[in-house]
C-alpha cells in the first residue's frame, strides 16, 4: 500500500537535494554529496545517530545553515538565495522555541501578524490550529504554564497555523517521556494525514521513524546509507549499519563459500559451521560478508533439521518483556546472540544453562557485503 | 520518617550558620553600624544640650518675645565658662551659627572675657562684651540648637527651615541649593542610564552573538577599563576633553571646529555625562550579556521560520527576552549614578556637581555631619524607592548579573 502511494507521487518532487555538501571548516564534510528527493505530501524521516548530518540537512533546508556546494530546490526553484523568513517553511524545534513572553494565542498569531492578516482572520486560524492539536481553552496561558506535551502541541500548531506547504521537525519529541512520546507520534501521524503537507522529520529514534514515516533516509557520517519505506528498511536492509540501526539484529561474520543461481549463498562462519543466506548484493566465493538475522526470526528447534540453519546453543539469560521473551544465548561462536520468542502458551520453557538448538530459515538471513562498511 | 530526617539534618544545618557568623559580625560592624550611626546623626545632636543644660532648662519657660531674665544670663555665663574649659564651646558656637549665621564668635569671645568680669550684673556685662546678646534671635537660635532630636538637618537638606511661628518655610533664595542638586542628580543619572543602554546594548549583543573565543576577547576589552583605577580613568578624560585636549585638537584639525571656538567638553555637565557613562558602562554590559547569552538562538530561528524578518524578530522576540538584563543594567547604573562622587568632582566643574559632592563637602569641609547624614538618608530612601519600583515592575528575582 505504501509502495503504491510512493510510486504514485514519484513524479511530483517537492524538495530536492542535489550534490549537497556542507563543511564548517573547509576540510571535514558534515554532509557529503547528498542527493535526496522528497515528494509532495510525503512524510520523510532523516534517521541516524548524532553527528550523522541529518540536522544539518534540515537546517540547510530551513535556511539556518549555508550550503557549501550543491543546490537545494523547492518546486524546482533553488533556495540558497532566499532568506529564511521568506521560505515559508514551518518548523518545530527540538526545545519547541515557544516565545516565553507571549501567550499561546500570541505565539500562534505571531506568523499571522507578520504576514499582516486581519485580527478576525488571525483569530479563526489560531482557533482552528488549536483545535487541530486539541488544545482548545489554553490560548491565554504562557508556555511555562503548560506541560511538556502541551508545549509540544503548541509548537506543532504554531508551525502549521500559517499553512506552510513544508513542515520540518527537528527531534521534536526528544524531551518527552516515553508514553507521551508514543502518544505524540500517533498525533503527528494523524495531523500529517489530515493536512497532507510535506514533512521532513529528524530523529535518532528508529521506532519513531517507523511509526511516522512514508520513507526513512538512514544517515551515517554525512551520507544516506539507505532510503526506503520502513518495511523495506526492516525486511531488506542493504547494509549492516541499517540492519542493526533499524530494530535489533544478530550479525555473524563469515566468508562466502558458494553462490547459487537463486541468490542463495553458503557462508562459512567457523570450523564446520555453514549458514545458508540470501545474498543481497552480488558476491563471489572467498569474499568476507556479514550475515544478519532478526531475533524474532530465530526459533528454538524442537527436532533435528527443523531449520535450514540450525546450531547448538547455550542459554545465558532470559528476560521477560511482556509480549515476548528475550533469550540471550551463546551460539555459532558468538556471545549474546538474541532470540525473541512470542509470549504464547507453551512457548517451551528454557532455563539459563540449558543446552538447546536454535535455527532460522534461509530467507530470514541476509548476507551483506562488507565494502564501505567500517563497523 | 520525615521527623527523623529533619532531626538528622539539624546539626548539619548549624554548621553553615556557625561558619557564617564571623561574616555576619563583619557585615554588622562595617555596614549596619555605620549606616545606623549615620541615620542617628542626621536627627540626633546632643552637643549643645550637653554643654548648656541649665540654660536650656530655663529657656524652656522663656516667652521668646523679650530678652531672657538675668537668671538666664547668669546661668549661661557660668556654663559658657565651664564649656570653655572642657573645650566644647566651639561645637556650641558652630551649631548656633548654623541656625543664625554670624554668631560664631560671640561665644568664645564672651566666655574669654567673662572670666575677668567681677561685676554681679552679668546681663549688662555680657551685653557690654558683645551687643549680640541683646538680640532675641540669638537666644532663639540657642534654644533651637539645644534640641537633642531635630528635623532641622532634614528640612535643610530639602531647602526648608523652621519658621518663627513654629511652621516651616523655604530658606532664602540665595541658600537654596539642594533641591536643584537632587533634580540634577536624577537627571544626570537618567541621562547616564540611557546613554549606557544605547551604547551597551549593541556591545552586549555583539559579545553574546560571536563565538566563545571572540566573546572572551571582547569581554576583556570591556573589563580592562573596569580594572584600572577609577581616578586614572577619570583624569584621562580630563586630558582628552580639555580645551587643548585630544578631542578638541582632532576636531580643529579636521576643521569641524575653528581654533578660537573650541568646545567646552569638561568642567561642565558634558564632561560629567561623558566620563560617568564611560565609567558605568560595564555595569550595563555585564548583566545584559549574561541575559543575552542565555537566550537560545532557536528563538530567532523560530521567528524567522514563522516569517518574521530579522528586525521584526529582534523587536518582537529577542528584545522582550533581554528585558531582565535591560532592567538589571539600568537599575544598577541608575543607582550607582545617584551616589556618584569622584567623577563629577574631577570633571564636573561647578555645573556638573551632584548631590554626593555636597555630602562630601559637608563631611570634609563644613563639618556639618548631621546635614551630610540627612542628605545621605534622603539619597538612600531614593535608592530604596527605585528598588521597590523595580521589584514591583520586573521582580528582583529576575535580576541577573552574570
Amino acid at each position: 500500500m505504501t509502495t503504491d502511494k510512493a510510486t504514485e507521487q514519484a513524479s511530483d518532487v517537492h524538495i530536492s537535494f542535489d550534490n549537497v555538501v556542507k563543511s564548517y571548516d573547509g576540510s571535514t564534510q558534515v554532509v557529503k554529496d547528498l542527493n535526496l528527493d522528497v515528494n509532495r505530501g510525503e512524510f520523510l524521516t532523516l534517521l541516524g545517530p548524532s553527528g550523522s548530518g541529518k540536522t544539518t540537512c534540515l537546517m540547510m533546508l530551513a535556511g539556518f545553515e549555508s550550503i557549501t556546494s550543491g543546490t537545494i530546490t523547492i518546486d524546482g526553484r533553488a533556495i540558497q538565495d532566499i532568506l529564511p523568513h521568506k521560505r515559508g517553511i514551518g518548523m518545530v524545534f527540538q526545545n519547541y522555541a515557544l516565545f516565553p513572553h507571549l501567550t499561546v494565542r500570541k505565539n500562534l498569531s505571531f506568523p499571522l501578524e507578520v504576514r499582516g492578516m486581519s485580527a478576525s482572520e488571525r483569530n479563526s486560524r489560531v482557533m482552528r490550529a488549536l483545535e487541530l492539536v486539541q488544545l482548545e481553552g489554553l490560548e491565554n496561558r504562557k508556555p511555562r504554564n503548560l506541560s511538556g506535551g502541551q508545549q509540544q502541541r503548541v509548537a506543532i500548531a504554531r508551525a502549521l497555523v500559517f499553512e506552510p506547504e513544508i513542515v520540518l521537525m527537528d527531534e521534536p519529541l526528544g524531551a518527552l517521556d516515553r508514553r507521551l512520546r508514543e502518544e505524540m507520534q500517533y498525533e503527528i501521524r494523524r495531523i500529517h494525514q489530515q493536512l497532507g503537507v510535506t514533512m521532513v522529520y529528524v530523529t535518532h529514534d528508529q521506532q519513531e521513524a517507523m511509526v511516522l514515516s512514508d520513507r526513512v533516509a538512514v544517515f551515517r557520517d554525512g551520507r544516506i546509507e539507505q532510503i526506503a519505506t520502513p518495511e523495506t528498511l526492516y525486511e531488506e536492509p542493504s547494509r549492516v549499519f541499517v540492519s542493526s540501526f533499524i530494530g535489533d539484529n544478530n550479525v555473524l561474520y563469515g566468508e562466502v563459500r558458494e553462490v547459487q543461481d537463486n541468490d542463495i549463498c553458503h557462508v562459512s562462519i567457523g570450523p564446520d559451521r555453514n549458514v545458508q543466506a540470501l545474498s543481497v548484493e552480488e558476491t563471489k566465493p572467498g569474499e568476507p560478508v556479514w550475515v544478519a538475522i532478526r531475533p524474532e526470526r530465530v526459533g528454538i528447534a524442537k527436532t533435528e533439521n527443523q531449520y535450514s540453519n540450525q546450531f547448538d546453543a547455550i542459554v545465558n539469560d532470559i528476560v521477560f518483556m511482556g509480549d515476548h521473551l528475550r533469550i540471550n544465548v551463546d551460539t555459532c561462536g558468538v556471545r549474546n546472540f538474541i532470540i525473541k520468542i512470542p509470549n504464547l502458551v507453551g512457548h517451551g520453557a528454557v532455563l539459563p544453562g540449558d543446552e538447546i538448538q536454535v535455527g532460522w530459515a534461509t530467507l530470514d538471513c541476509r548476507a551483506l557485503s562488507m565494502d564501505s562498511e567500517k563497523t | 520518617m520525615a521527623s527523623t530526617r529533619s532531626q538528622n539534618q539539624e546539626p548539619s544545618r548549624l554548621v553553615p550558620i556557625g561558619l557564617a557568623l564571623p561574616l555576619v559580625a563583619f557585615v554588622l560592624v562595617t555596614f549596619v553600624i555605620p549606616l545606623g550611626t549615620m541615620v542617628v546623626q542626621s536627627a540626633y545632636d546632643p552637643q549643645v544640650a550637653q554643654a548648656l543644660p541649665k540654660t536650656l532648662d530655663l529657656l524652656r519657660d522663656w516667652n521668646d518675645s523679650a530678652l531672657p531674665s538675668s537668671d538666664v544670663f547668669e546661668t549661661i555665663a557660668s556654663e559658657l565658662i565651664s564649656s570653655r574649659e572642657d573645650r566644647s564651646i566651639g561645637k556650641v558656637a558652630t551649631r548656633v551659627n548654623r541656625i543664625k549665621s554670624g554668631s560664631r564668635s560671640v561665644f568664645a569671645k564672651t566666655a574669654r572675657r567673662l572670666e575677668r568680669v567681677e561685676d554681679t550684673d552679668l546681663k549688662t556685662a555680657m551685653i557690654e562684651i558683645d551687643d549680640r546678646w541683646e538680640d532675641i534671635e540669638l537666644w532663639r537660635a540657642i534654644r533651637s540648637a539645644g534640641q537633642k532630636f531635630t528635623a532641622r538637618h532634614y528640612l535643610r537638606s530639602v531647602d526648608l527651615e523652621p519658621a518663627q511661628d513654629g511652621g516651616i518655610q523655604q530658606v532664602s533664595e540665595d541658600q537654596r541649593i539642594y533641591n536643584t542638586l537632587y533634580f540634577r542628580t536624577v537627571y544626570v543619572s537618567l541621562a547616564v542610564t540611557v546613554l549606557c543602554f544605547l551604547i551597551g546594548y549593541p556591545i552586549a549583543y555583539a559579545i553574546a552573538s560571536v563565538s566563545d573565543s571572540w566573546a572572551k576577547i571582547l569581554l576583556v576589552i570591556v573589563l580592562v577599563p573596569f580594572w584600572t583605577s577609577l581616578l586614572v580613568r577619570t583624569t584621562s578624560w580630563l586630558v582628552l576633553l580639555q580645551n587643548q585636549g585630544v578631542v578638541n585638537d582632532v576636531l580643529v584639525w579636521i576643521g569641524l571646529v575653528s581654533d578660537d571656538s573650541r568646545l567646552a567638553l569638561v568642567h561642565n555637565m558634558t564632561g560629567t555625562l561623558i566620563a560617568m557613562t564611560h565609567v558605568l558602562l560595564p555595569f550595563m554590559i555585564l548583566p545584559l550579556y549574561a541575559v543575552m547569552r542565555s537566550i537560545p538562538p532557536d528563538y530567532m530561528r523560530a521567528a524567522a521560520s514563522l516569517g518574521a524578518n530579522p528586525i521584526e524578530g529582534f523587536v518582537k522576540v529577542y528584545f522582550p527576552q533581554s528585558l531582565p538584563g535591560v532592567s538589571a543594567g539600568c537599575l544598577l547604573v541608575f543607582i550607582l549614578s545617584l551616589g556618584y562622587y569622584i567623577t563629577p568632582a574631577l570633571v564636573g566643574g561647578t555645573k556638573g556637581q551632584l548631590i554626593s559632592n555636597m555630602i562630601a563637602y559637608h563631611i570634609q569641609t563644613s563639618l556639618n555631619w548631621g546635614l551630610a547624614a540627612a542628605i545621605s538618608v534622603i539619597l538612600l530612601i531614593g535608592v530604596f524607592v527605585c528598588y521597590f519600583i523595580f521589584d514591583r515592575w520586573v521582580g528582583i528575582d529576575k535580576l541577573k548579573l552574570g
